[in-house]
Order: C-alpha cells, then structure tokens, then sequence
C-alpha cells in the first residue's frame, strides 16, 4: 500500500488539542465538552459528555433534522401508511426511498413505500394558510388508495405559518371512519437533531395506533423488537433467526411493518431494543402502559445475536426454547466462523472509527472486534449522555429548553389490558441473577482506554482524525463517505449500508466481515499515485538498450 | 410483483396532492451553483436538516464530496430571526474553513421569517464577521415557488451580480450553461475554445464535482469559475445564456445593468440546439468556425443516418427540468422519434407552449404537462404504453413495472455513474445519447426478438 502508516505515536491529548487548534475559543470551549478521552470502565467513574447540545452555526455538521428522525427514520418503513409530508417540496422529495429500507408487502399487497406524497405547499399557502390544502390532499388520498392509515408531518413552514394539522387530520379521521389519520408536529427547527423527530414519531404511534388491534397474534414466546429498521434487510436476516428459534415477532418498531403490527404491539411478552436512541421511549411506555418488560439486545454481530437470544431464552424460561435457541446457534456458527476465518489475516489489527447517528456506532463495533479490529474513534451524531454513559445518567439529564418543547406524553397502566409478565419475585429473581433489564451500558464502556469519543462530529474533526490516525476503515454517512475517499482511506456508510447489506444476525455478520475486507484490501487504495509522482526527480537518463 | 402496485389507470384530476414530484426545492439548486465558484462554501440559512437533505442528494448523485454549512437555525431562531445564527456562522466559517467566498440561500424558513441577506452582509462586513477580500454572495431560494431549477438560476443571478464593469470591453463572452452535468459543463469549454472563443463559463463545477482520487482531500478543488472572472462578466463582449429557466435571469441582469447584450438559447443537447450555440457563439465572438467542429458534426449527422431504423417512430415518455426536456424533445424529432408524453414539476405555462410547438406537425399528439408530476405521467403511460422513459432515477420503479427501458438522464441519478464524467451536450454528447438510447432499444430487442428471428446482424 501507498500509505504510509503513522510513526509518531501520538497522545489523545495531542489529538484532542488538534482537533479544537483552529476553533474561535467559545466554540472550542463548547466543542472541547464534546470531545471525550474514554477512560471508562465499569469501575472508574466515567467523566460526562456533553451531548445532544444545539449544533453550532456554520460548522459543517453531519446531523439531519427532526422532521428526517421522524418522517424519514421512523415512519420512512411503514409500507401500508400513506406518508404525506405537509410543506413545500424539498422535505418529501429528499425523504423518497433513500434509506434503503426494504419491506416484503406480504399477502396483502399494501406498499406505498415507492411514494412520494406531499402538499408541495405554494406561496399562496404560506401566505394564507395550508390548512385547506392539506384536508383536499388527505382527501385525495384516501379517495386514491383507501388505506388503512394516512399520516402528516409538518415541515417548518408549516410550523411558522401555524397551521393546526391535528385538527385538520381528526377531522379527516371523523369523516372517513375507517382510515386512522393522525399527524407529527415534527418541524426541522425543534429540538437538535434527528433525534427529537423520534420521539415525536413514537408517541404519535403509540397516542395512535398501539393497541388498535384486539386480537391476539397467535404464536409462542411473543416480542416486539424495537429500533429495527430493516436497511439493507437487516430485519428480513433477525426475522429469519427468530422465526427458526421458535420466537414470534408481533411487531417491529418499524422495519418491515404494517399498520396491524403496530396495533397489535401490546399483545407481546417482552420488548427487546435493538437501537434503544430512537426508541426507548416506547419501550418505557409499553411496560407501563401494559406491563411488557423489556430489554436491550443487538444483533449486529454473530457472537452478540447469539448472546441476544439466548437473553431472550432466559426471559421465558422455557428449556424447550431455551434447546432450539442454542440448536439455531449451533448451526449457523460454523459457516460464521469459517468466514471469519477467511478474513481474519486481512483484518487483523487493523483499525477503524465509527460516527454514525444513533446506536450503530455502538454496536458495529462489535462485528469489528469479531474480525480482530480495534475502534480508535467513535461518535454518534444525534445521541444523549445516556448512549454514551450508560442508561443510569438518565435522572441526571438537564432538561434544556430544546428539550422542553418535545413533546412528553404521560402514561398510565390501562385499566383493562395492564398485565405484568412477570411477578415482582419473578423479576428480582432474574435479577438477582445478573439479568438486566431496562439497561444498556453506553458506548463509552465498551471502547478501549484513550481511545477517543466524539458528540456530534463534524467534517473538520472527521478530516483531522484521519490525517492524524489514519484508520483503515472509517464509518459514517453519504456526506462524509467521499471526503473521506479521497484521502485514500476507505469508508463504510453505516446509515444506508452504501449497497451492501444486511449485516444484523448470523448471515449479516458473514456479510459484513466479506464487505470490511472488500474495503481494507481493495487495490484501489494503492493507485493514488502516478509513478512519476512517486519519484518525481530525474536521478538519471534513460538508456535505449 | 408491481412496484407501484396502487397507481390507478383511470386518471383523476387533483388539486392538492402531489404524487412522485418531478422537481425538487429551490435551495438544492443554488447550492450545486455555488459549488461552480472556485474557492466557495455554499452555506444554507435555515434549518440544519435542509442543508443534510441537499449535500446528501448532491452527493448521492455526483458521488463526490458536497460541503455546504448551515445557520442551524432552532425554535428561537424562528422566532428572532436568523441574522445572529448568520453572523455566527461566517465567523466560525472564515476561522475554521477560510473560503473565498460564502455563497449563502436560504430556505423556507428564512424565507417566511423574512430574513433580509443583504442586510445580514452589510452587517458581517461592518462587524468584521466577514474580512476583507472575502467575497459574499446572497439568493433568497424560497422553496414554495418554482423547483429546484429556480433556485439554481437565483444563485446563477446571484454570481452574476458581482460584475463589476470597467466600462472596457475584455473580448470575453460569457456563457451561461444552466443545470448541466460537470461534464457537459467541461464539453462546453471545450467547443467553445475549438471555436475560439474565450468564454467565462459560469457557474462551473467541472473539476468540482468530478475531481480526482489522489490521496487528498481538497475541500476547495481546483475548478470553479473565479470572483475575478464574474468581476469580469460586465465587460464580456456579450453573454449566451443557455436554458430559460436556468440562465436567462442571470444574462438579461448583466444585459440592462452592464450593458453586455445577451442571446437566450436553448440548451445544446442534440444537433439542432448545439448548431445554434455553436453558431451564436461565432457571431457574437466575430469568428469562423473551425473545420474540425464541422468535422464532429458530421459524425453525429452520420450516427443519426446509420441508425434511424431503431429511432424511427419510437414513443417516448420524458420527465425532468423544462430547459433539458426542450432541447430533448427537440432532438427526438429529429431522429423522427415521438416524444408523446412531457412532464416537469417545475411551474411555467410557457413550457407546455413551447414543448407544444416543436411537436406541431408531427405525426403523434403530446401531452404535456408543467406543474406535473410522475403519478400522472406513469398513468398516461398506463393507459398508452411508450417505447422509451428518459428522466432521473425515480423512473426506475415505472420500468420495471411496464417493462420500458428507461435512459438515466437528468438529475438526480442515484444508480448509476459516468454522467458526471460523459457529457451528453454538444456533438460528441449528442453521439453518447445515441448510443445509450440505442443501446436500450437493441437490447430489448434482443431480448424480445423470437428465437427465429433473433439475428446477428443488426
Ligand atoms: S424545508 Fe424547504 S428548503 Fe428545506 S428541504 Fe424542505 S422544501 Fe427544501
Ligand atoms: S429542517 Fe425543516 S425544512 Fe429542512 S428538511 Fe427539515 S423539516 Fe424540512
């Protein structure tokens, strides 16, 4: 290779100090909470990050907005609701098929994922109000498809010119009678980033949809998988995996979903977080609104899907699935290990950095050790303190005003359908056991000493880190990924997968050790220069022979 | 399996929903124009998620880095106003990236608030925010009008502005080539400089947005038209403003303010349209062409006569941005092909005449449609089939459904490479148009052909 490695071992103090060098000293002093040498272990007491802070203006930053967290991230998978975005154009047209979420539109057909709706709001209705123009174009879609639920998100426009969408979407739902319509105040100005747009999105479904459907789904050992959004068809290999285990999926949260998974939510035993960033609030309010408990899992990388179901095993207790579980492993471990064989002496000791938005850089790290690769550098670009310190911070979480125009929705056990899965003995039992529930650790635990963790990296920092470390492998989204190329160091989109995918569960985990070797050893990375530029001086004639 | 499986057949009017736009929001536009300024960091004043949205789209379409930054605007900027959030934003800008220029938009949000850039700019340069020989340019690109090609031509008049005439006559022409690919940008200096005009095309992202992989990242890469260029831009001896939508605001600016008379001409893509550029740009510029201009002519003409039995009498369905689709649809007829279906989402009854005019006489009906979008067009194409989709990457769910070969051109396309370095303007692009439509129509024959008259020869 070309590249040349770094020699000079540098000091994360060093880097830190780089990192902030060119900053005017009240951004430097903000960005420098940010920034974070890990020190964690679960024994020291980890110092504090400052995180989902408002992103400084005029700093290229990598995060989206709220209405991209809710319309895009959360309800972007929803194949049988018609999404309409209420606002100009741009919102709708950018959210259009570029997440990459695939979905199976199963017996019934219903998939209005390949279509683009909105109000594509004129001058005129800012002026005078888009109200109207949204009933006609509810209307017409409901007239056009019929479907089961018609959803409305606001853009900021929409919000400034103040437009009530609430009403206007209960008026529709009256009128109908058979067609839910419910809307999202989630405008790209509230809240930081992506993130308050989650929030807003799963309280809506949950106000909504959740508990629509009476009817028990049939099936044994119930879960609802929560945060899975099934890019690249992740959720496809996970549903594989469960299904073979004996596990039945009521619902995911919201890959691959239909409106009657969603509504039938609240008929599962356990709801096991996979990206807990976007969702934990639904899990929070499944258990107190119904009495389901749940855990965290992640089934990005072999050995931790493993260590998933068998969390999941252990919730029900029942050695039947307890047997099949372990049977499931047993079989798909050997074509796992025997991949990983075949990588090993190309990834070994190599290096990576992941900034991505919510809980992947956690978990890919993960797939990066199974195949013997340390990550230098991490980072989320729409976290809270808690996915990085541990859920435990969350009681100590300031409450800032971007914060407190989200919306908190207050909920109670219902007075029917509350049904705690476990007795309280039950629980403290498992938990005395070492079972966690309601607990993820954070990022910073599972990375290494000195190594370095970054809040809401931006394309300064991400080019210093690579200059300075120059990882082999570097982690992000569309934005960065060519900035990053043309350093010479390959990039790997975490969002979307670039085309790859899926990478959760066993065949996932097998992909993804083919694709980080594709990219770590492809030869392109050594053409970056000409020969005569590798020895540019003439040190002699050429002689004719 | 049906993709777009609930796409009814039987056509109904509506009056609020747009279905499948075939046009996206004005600030994606300026933004990919300001990258055309050598040195420039586009910034959008708004709301950070616009600002993701567009380099993402950018970026998934020329598959190169987009830096853009963004105002960051949060509840409190909405309510205020955003000059505090642009005034620290240049700040942080000059101290962290230090471009030559910021070329700001805004959005929305900014819009609606009423944000006033002019005035922010005054205020940057009077608190020092924005340094001396730092150069600001400003467009509003309120996105509930026009589509993206609006914004692009707003930050295109925008460049414009910053003439600076000496009153003295620089021998330049000023060309304008509007919404273009990197390539077709390069393929313009390059006719031009075979000519031998001396041009000043602006913007230009050839070099930007095409640039090469050699182990460093140049935030500003080396092309991209100059501040002193577009200072220059007053004294050209006259400007060619290629497409209506896209550049004719910018050339008719330099026209009554500068004083530089300017021609509007269609975009040239096919023979006809780059005949006239090509033409236009002698008289202006006072030369004669050359005889190799001639000579690549010749060899489109020739690829048109040795092919005409495949194009012949083809059904074509097009969508995209109106100043492409004019010069498509014109090309088309040429090759006695039958563009039956138009459709932008951009707004402007003049493009349903124009596009109407160039297919009178012909032997099929159009129908055409401003302010349209792919929903409608997929099911005229339902109700009478078509031979060939031309348009953006979105077209691909209605291929596959109906089965049509779809030609990837226009913007944006997200799945396939080559048109940031293949220009489709001029003779040589025109020859690539060619080629790639002719490619789609002998593979499908191929395809379809019994085997009995499946033939070698074609
Ligand atoms: S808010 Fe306006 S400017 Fe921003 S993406 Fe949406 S339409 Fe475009
Ligand atoms: S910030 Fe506002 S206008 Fe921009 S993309 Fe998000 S919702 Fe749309």
């Amino acid at each position: 290779m070309a590249k040349t490695k770094k020699v000079v071992q540098l000091m994360p103090t060093d880097i830190k100090e780089e990192l902030l060098a060119k900053y005017p000293p009240k951004v430097a002093r903000k960005r420098a909470k940010q920034i974070m040498i890990n020190e964690a272990t679960e024994s020291e007491a980890p110092s504090e990050i400052l995180a989902n802070v408002r992103t400084i203006p005029g700093i290229i930053t990598m995060r989206g907005c709220t209405y991209a967290g809710c319309k895009g991230v959360i309800m972007g998978p929803t194949r049988d609701i018609v999404n309409i975005t209420h606002g100009p154009i741009g919102c709708g047209f950018y959210s259009w098929l570029t997440r990459r979420n695939q979905t199976d539109p199963g017996p019934d057909g219903d998939n209005y994922m390949p279509y683009c709706f909105s109000t594509d709001m004129q001058d005129q209705d800012i002026i005078f109000g888009g109200e109207k123009k949204l009933a006609a174009a509810i209307e017409e879609a409901y007239e056009l498809f019929h479907p089961k639920g018609i959803c409305v998100f606001a853009t900021c426009p929409v919000g400034l010119i103040g437009d009530d969408i609430h009403a206007v979407c209960k008026k529709m739902k009256a009128k109908f009678g058979d067609c839910n319509v419910f809307a999202f105040s989630c405008e790209g100005y509230k809240g930081v980033s992506q993130s308050a747009g989650h929030h807003i999105a799963n309280n809506q479904v949950f106000s909504h949809l959740v508990g629509e459907n009476e009817t028990p789904p049939e099936g044994e050992y119930k879960i609802n998988l929560l945060g899975e959004y099934n890019i690249g068809g992740d959720g496809f290999e996970i549903d594989r995996i469960l299904k073979k285990c004996g596990i039945t999926n009521v619902s995911t949260f919201s890959g691959n979903s239909s409106y009657e998974q969603f509504a039938s939510a609240q008929h599962a035993d356990l709801d096991c977080v996979m990206c807990h960033r976007s969702i934990n609030y639904v899990a929070d309010m499944l258990e107190t609104k119904y009495g389901i408990p749940w855990i965290k899992v992640n089934f990005i990388g072999a050995e931790s899907t493993a260590k998933s179901l068998r969390k999941i095993g252990e919730y029900f207790a029942d050695k039947k699935l307890i047997d099949r579980i372990e049977a499931v492993i047993a079989e798909e471990m050997p074509d796992v290990e025997a991949a990983r064989a075949e990588v090993l002496p190309n990834t070994e000791g190599k290096t990576a950095m992941l900034f991505v938005g919510g809980s992947r850089a956690h978990h890919y790290q993960d797939l990066f050790s199974e195949m013997g690769m340390k990550t230098l550098s991490a980072g989320y670009e729409f976290a809270h303190r808690d996915d990085y310190e541990g859920r435990h911070v969350i009681p100590d979480l300031k409450v800032d005003a971007d914060s407190r125009n989200i919306e908190e929705i207050e909920v109670e056990a219902d007075p029917e359908l509350y049904n705690p899965r476990k007795t309280p003995d039950e629980i403290k039992a498992l938990e005395d056991a070492g079972y966690k529930f309601k607990h993820y650790a954070g990022l910073n635990e599972q990375m290494d000493k000195g190594t370095i963790v970054i809040d809401d990296l931006n394309q300064y920092e991400a080019e210093k880190l690579v200059e300075l470390l120059k990882p082999d492998v570097f982690c992000a989204g569309i934005k960065e990924k060519y900035s990053i190329q043309k350093t010479g160091v390959p990039m790997k989109q975490l969002h979307s997968y670039d085309s790859g995918g899926p990478y959760a569960g066993f065949k996932g985990a097998i992909n993804f050790y083919h694709e980080i070797d594709r990219l770590v050893s492809s030869k392109v990375w050594s053409y970056m220069k000409a020969p005569w530029q590798e020895s540019p001086e003439l040190t002699g004639t050429f002689v004719w022979e | 399996m049906v993709l777009l499986r609930h796409t009814p057949t039987e056509v109904k009017e509506r009056k609020a929903l747009m279905i499948n736009p075939a046009k996206t929001c004005q600030p994606i536009g300026a933004m990919y124009a300001s990258l055309g300024i050598h040195g420039c960091l586009p910034h959008s004043h708004g709301s950070q998620g616009c600002c993701a949205y567009h380099r993402s789209a950018l970026t998934r379409h020329y598959k190169e880095p987009v830096s853009a930054a963004t105002s960051s605007f949060t509840e409190g900027a909405s309510v205020f106003g955003g000059q505090a959030n642009l005034l620290q934003a240049i700040d942080n800008i000059m101290s962290v990236y230090d471009p030559e220029v910021i070329a700001v938009h805004t959005t929305c949000l900014s819009e609606t608030i009423g944000d006033d850039l002019n005035q922010i700019r005054d205020k940057a340069i009077k608190t020092g925010k924005l340094p001396e020989g730092k150069t600001f340019v400003g467009a509003p690109t309120p996105s509930y009008v026009g589509s993206h090609v609006t914004g692009f031509s707003n930050m295109v008049k925008a460049m414009a502005m910053l003439a600076e005439p000496t009153g003295k006559k620089n021998g330049k022409v000023n060309v304008i080539p509007g919404w273009v690919e990197p390539s077709d940008m390069g393929e313009i200096k390059r006719l031009a400089a075979m000519v031998g005009v001396d041009i000043t095309l602006f913007p230009d992202t050839d070099g930007v947005l095409n640039a090469p992989l050699t182990g460093e990242y140049k935030m500003f890469p080396d092309g991209g038209v100059t501040v002193k260029e577009l200072k220059g831009c007053g004294d050209a001896i006259g400007t060619l403003a290629l497409g209506e939508w896209c550049s004719a605001d910018a050339a008719r600016w330099l026209d009554s303010k500068c004083k530089v008379p300017c021609t509007v001409l269609d975009m040239p893509f096919g023979l006809a349209a780059t005949d006239r550029f090509v033409d236009v740009l002698r008289t202006v510029a006072g030369v004669s062409v050359p005889e190799t201009v001639a000579f690549e002519r010749g060899q489109l003409v020739d690829m048109i006569s040795d092919m005409h039995q495949y194009f012949y009498g083809k059904r074509v369905a097009l969508w995209g941005d109106p100043d492409q689709l004019i010069s498509m649809v014109e090309f088309l007829i040429s090759l006695d092909m039958q563009p039956v279906y138009v459709v932008t989402g951009t707004p402007g009854k003049k493009f349903e005449k124009r596009i109407q005019e160039l297919c009178e006489g012909q032997p099929f009906e159009v129908k055409v449609k401003a302010k349209g979008d792919m929903f409608l067009m997929h099911q005229w194409i339902k109700n009478e089939p078509v031979d060939l989709l031309i348009g953006n990457t979105y077209g691909k769910y209605i291929s596959r459904d109906e089965d049509i070969p779809l030609l990837r051109w226009g913007f944006p396309i997200l799945d396939r490479q080559g048109h940031q370095y293949f220009p489709t303007v001029g003779y040589k692009g025109g020859l690539r148009l060619l080629e790639m439509i002719l490619g789609l129509l002998l593979d499908r024959k191929d395809r379809d052909d019994p085997e009995t008259q499946f033939e070698l020869v074609l």
